[in-house]
Formats: structure tokens, sequence, C-alpha cells
């Protein structure tokens, strides 16, 4: 018999409007530790505000969200829900690491500045030991030689690679990725898929929205298609890329493929 | 990276250039151009008129007894005008601080959620941007006329602290208070400016390693917006030294005032003012060095570091020394 395992992400009903407009209409999902959950779907389908929901970058309007076992954001004592703490809410985040589909490196410090800061900073972490780990990590991600380059100074496949690097030194158990290869020219997405290759790999539990359905079905255990704010289809990728039920699904990938 | 491929490429813009002109069916390589360079005169006679003008400058400056410049020379390090130096230093100093910090915390207030808070900033700068600063150092000398009586306590209620507003507001405090709260209305937008200025995506990714507010400000915001906020900032430091003239009119004893004590008893008046001259020009140089190598610094990773002046100085001296060895040219 196997403990029941307490899922890294679950939504249930999730919903978000900015004013008037919804755009996450109840989103239900599960994202198992180690899985790999591939999320994909047409552009303004809510794929981005439902990562930035997991992380408390955008707070949810209704319906549940945890990471973790615990809800994002609140804090329920009894039954009865509390707003957490700015302070809170940041060690939250600190917990998930987020890579962007711009990278979003910080210019003015050095790749190694980039992922040494945050470990000393957020976690104080003794700076020693975090420079030691963050050239490891620099070196894993294959960029060994350029730590002490500034971002302006590497290609936009470095960069990203940097960025994972930044998101792997706060030892995440949860890595989220906003379409990580959509700013690359064709020739450096694949460097960036392999180091992501590598971390489910190594069984990091990751949310990864992506147009790659090479490597969604390769990698991906679980592959989720949204349209206008609700999961229409997910499953195994094999079956779901295969044989898509629902006529939306077909018509995205008669576009992507 | 480029310069050995122009150096390969003889052809100039404008030829046919591209692949075709390397290529060995297209035979040899055109010779370089010599043509006859165009020529300027309109430069040369520009040049000219300028150069009689600064000659006639000179000439009249050193020839021109009413200058007295050997009153200039003695008065330049006399103890007097150096006090008032001193002042006009730290005047400006504490003023731009004040500045500084107040215009940082009214630029954090405008761009906050909340409204009370920004509505507020936004009447200060209002108030104080609308009145002319000489007004409001007035008022600062004047304000025991208004408040004779100053107290520290509970807001209507018991009082801890009091006494008479002329014992609080000295003039140097006067002098302070106008000159620093008027500048941190200039400098709130100046910061709000250079906040606003930087990448939202940098907000994101500092929040979403968990940095609190604080930390992202200070570590990731302000650093990358320092490259927006240096420049008008090193003229606002310009041109505070300059308004610290000002408070002579409370009789705070600053260069300006020390000169014109000076003057007022040997009426020197000319040869006193070049004195005061000739310091505030020394000073804002000094500013100026100071903020080329502040820009440099916040352009880190972002603008290319050339060298500093002195390091171009240092290569050009040994590049003079040894001229076999500056290759190229
Ligand atoms: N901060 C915001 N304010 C208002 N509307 C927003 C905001 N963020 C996203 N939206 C809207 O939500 C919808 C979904 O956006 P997004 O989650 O970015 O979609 P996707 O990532 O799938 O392309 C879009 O219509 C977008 O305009
Ligand atoms: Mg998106």
């Amino acid at each position: 018999m196997t403990e029941p395992v307490v899922p890294m992400v679950k939504a249930e009903g999730v919903r978000k409007s900015f004013g008037a407009h919804r755009v996450l209409r109840g989103i239900d999902l599960e994202v198992a530790p180690g899985e790999v959950t591939c999320l994909i779907g047409r552009s303004g389908s809510g794929k981005t505000t439902f990562l930035r929901c997991i992380n408390h970058l955008e707070k949810i309007s209704g319906g549940r969200l945890s990471v973790d076992g615990e809800l994002v954001g609140y804090r329920q004592r009894g039954d009865k829900v509390y707003e957490l703490h700015d302070r809170d809410i940041a060690r939250k985040r600190a917990e998930i690491g987020m890579v962007f589909q711009r990278f979003n490196l910080f210019p003015h410090m050095t790749a190694l500045q980039n992922v040494v800061e945050a470990p000393v900073r957020v976690k104080k972490e003794p700076r020693a030991s975090v420079v030691e780990r963050a050239a490891a990590l620099l070196e894993r991600v294959g960029l060994g030689g350029r730590a002490s380059f500034y971002p302006s100074q590497l290609s936009g496949g470095q960069q990203q690679r940097v960025a994972i690097a930044r998101a792997l030194a706060m030892q995440p158990k949860l890595l989220l990725f906003d379409e990580p290869t959509s700013a690359l020219d064709p020739e450096l997405v694949g460097e960036v898929l392999d180091v992501m290759r590598g971390l489910a790999a190594d069984g990091m539990t990751m949310v990864v929205v992506t147009h790659e359905m090479g490597f969604a079905r390769e990698v991906g255990d679980n592959l989720v298609f949204m349209d206008g704010g609700v999961i229409v289809e997910s499953g195994a990728p094999r079956e779901v890329l295969s044989n898509p039920t629902d006529e939306r699904l077909r018509t995205f990938l008669s576009k992507v493929l | 990276m480029t310069s050995p491929r122009k150096a390969s490429s003889p052809a100039p813009p404008g030829t046919t250039a591209g692949p075709t002109a390397d290529s060995p069916a297209s035979g040899p390589a055109p010779a370089d151009i010599t043509a006859v360079p165009l020529r300027h005169p309109g430069r040369w006679v520009a040049s000219a008129v300028v150069a009689v003008l600064f000659a006639m400058l000179v000439h009249s400056l050193v020839s021109n007894p009413r200058f007295q410049w050997h009153v200039v020379g003695h008065y330049l390090f006399s103890e007097q005008i150096l006090r008032g130096l001193w002042a006009t230093v730290y005047l400006t100093v504490i003023a731009m601080a004040i500045g500084i910090v107040g215009g940082a915390a009214l630029a954090v207030m405008r761009l906050s959620p909340n409204p009370l808070l920004g509505g507020a900033a936004w009447l200060y700068t209002w108030f104080f941007r609308g009145t002319p600063v000489l007004v409001q150092l007035l008022f600062w000398s004047f304000i025991s006329a208004v408040y004779p009586r100053l107290s520290l306590g509970v807001p209507f209620g018991p009082e801890f602290v009091h006494g008479s507003a002329n014992q609080f507001i000295s003039i140097f405090t006067a002098a302070i208070l106008g000159l620093g709260l008027n500048e941190a209305a200039y400098m709130s937008e100046i910061v709000r400016a250079g906040i606003l200025s930087v990448d939202p995506g940098q907000n994101e990714a500092a929040l979403a390693l968990g940095m609190p507010r604080g930390l992202l400000m200070r570590r990731i915001v302000l650093p990358q917006a320092m490259r927006v906020i240096i420049p008008p900032t090193g003229n606002e430091t310009i041109s505070m030294l300059k308004t610290t003239s000002l408070v002579s009119v409370i009789s705070f004893t600053e260069i300006l005032y020390a000169a014109q004590a000076v003057y007022a008893r040997t009426y020197q008046t000319i040869p006193l003012l070049i004195v005061a001259s000739i310091w505030y020009l020394a000073l804002t140089s000094l500013l100026t060095v100071g903020q080329y190598y502040l820009e440099r610094r916040y352009g880190r990773g972002v603008a290319a570091r050339g060298a500093t002046p002195p390091q171009k100085l240092r290569a050009l001296m040994t590049s003079l020394r040894a001229p076999d060895s500056s290759g190229a040219r």
C-alpha cells in the first residue's frame, strides 16, 4: 500500500477576473510531485495568468489553489481563511521557481551575481557556499565559462539558461516555465530544452507553458489544453496529441504541428 | 570585431560590396580612392572669428586694471572666504541629502497603490515646485512670526517639548529647510521617472524569487533606475550649489555672503565676485567629474564601458613614447 501523495499543485475551480474580463473560469488540475505538466493553448487562453496564480503574482478571484498542501496566499485555521502577510507570501514564492519568456535577468549583475542574489539576500544563506553552488549550477546549464558575463553579453539561449540556474539556486520544490523558448531564435531552442529535459530526468516537478509539442510529447507526464479560461482536454501527451477529441484542440494542433 | 573586416575589404561603401567583390571571379579588388578632400572655408572663417574674440577677452582680462587680479589672489584663500566656501559645500550636501531622501520617499508614495499617499505626495510637489525657492527661504526664516511657539507631543493632546520658534529655527535650519524641501519636490519627479523606466519584468522576476518589496526596490529597481536618475541629479546638485547663494538674503554666511561682507568694507566688488565665481566653477567642475564616474558605475552591464579619460591619456602617452608599437594607426 502506498501513502496518499500530497499533490504539488492542486487547483479546484480556480477563477480569475480582471475587472469584468473573466480570464480563468474554473480550472481543475493536479500536479503530482516529480511530474512534468505541459500547458498548451491559444494566445490569450489564460495560461500565463494561471501560472502567475500558482505563485501568487496574481490573486485568484474564486476557487481553491494549493501548493504542496498549503493554500496559495491564504492560511486556513479551522474553517476560516485568512489573507497572508506580504512577508509570508514572499517566503512561499521563494519555494517556487519561475522562468519567463523574456528571461528577466537582472541586467546590472553578472550571470553569477544573478544566481547568487536571491539565496544570499532572501534565504540568508552564507555567500561562500551559495557562490560554490551557483558556479556548479552554471556549469550544469553549460555556462561554466560565462559566470562573469553580463546578460547583455549573452545570447538569448544563454540568458535563459542563466535564468533557469537562478531559479534552481533557490532549491525550489516546483518550477514554473512560461513559454521559455518562445523568444529564442530557432537554433537556440534546443539548448534550453536540453536543460529542461535534464531537470525532468532528475525528478523536478515542473509546470511548463510551451508550444514545443516535441518536448511535451517526450518529456511531459501530462498534457493540458486550455481554451477560454478552462481546461478543455488533458491526459497523457501521446494520447492527447494522437487522438484529440475536442474540435478546438484539433484546430489548435493543426496550426502548431 | 569589425576592424579586421574593414581592413580586409578595401571596397568603399557604394561600390559592389558583399560576397561577389571577394570572389575570385570578379578579378582584382579595386584600388583605394585617392580623392581631393572637400574644403570647408566657412569653418576656417568661424574659427578665426572665435580665436580673435577669445584673444580680445583674454587681453582685456589681463590688461584691465579694474579686475584687480592681485586682490583676487589676496582673497582667494583668505580665511573668511574659505569659511564661506565650506558653508556652501555643507549646505549643498545637506540640502541635496534631504532632497534625495525626501524625493525618493515622495516618489515611492506617488507610485504606491494608496491614493491618499499618492495625493499627499502630489500636493507636496505642486506646492514646493509652484512657489519660488527665494520666497520659501524667506518664509522659513520668518516662521516664528507665524508659529511663535513650537511643540512636540500627541496631536491635539499633551505636549512633551515646547519652546519659542526662534529657538528651533535658526538661520541655518531655515536655509536647510528652504533648500532641502524645495529640492525634494524636484527630486521626486526625477526618482519617479527613474523607477518607471525599469522594465516591469524585473519586478516580476524579483517577486518570483521571493524578494520582499524593500529588498526588491533596493537591490533590483533602484540600481537600474540610477542610470536614469543620476544625470539629472548631477544637474540638480550643480544647480543647488549655486542656489545656495540665495541664502545670503537671510544673512547665512556662505561664500557669496562672505564675499559681500568683504567688499562692503573694502569696496573691491568686482575682484570679490570673481573670487566667489572661481570657487563656484571649481566646485562644479569637481561635481562634473564625480558624476562621470557615478554614471560609469551604474551603467554596468548596459552601457559599453570605454577607458576613463586618465586611462586614455596614459595610453596616449605610452603610444607617443613608443611610436612603433602603436601599430595600425
Ligand atoms: N493584468 C491584466 N489586466 C487585464 N487583463 C489581463 C491582465 N493579464 C492578462 N489579461 C488578459 O487575460 C487574458 C489571458 O491572458 P494570458 O494569461 O496572458 O494568456 P496566455 O498566456 O494564454 O496567452 C488576455 O485576454 C489578457 O488580455
Ligand atoms: Mg502567455
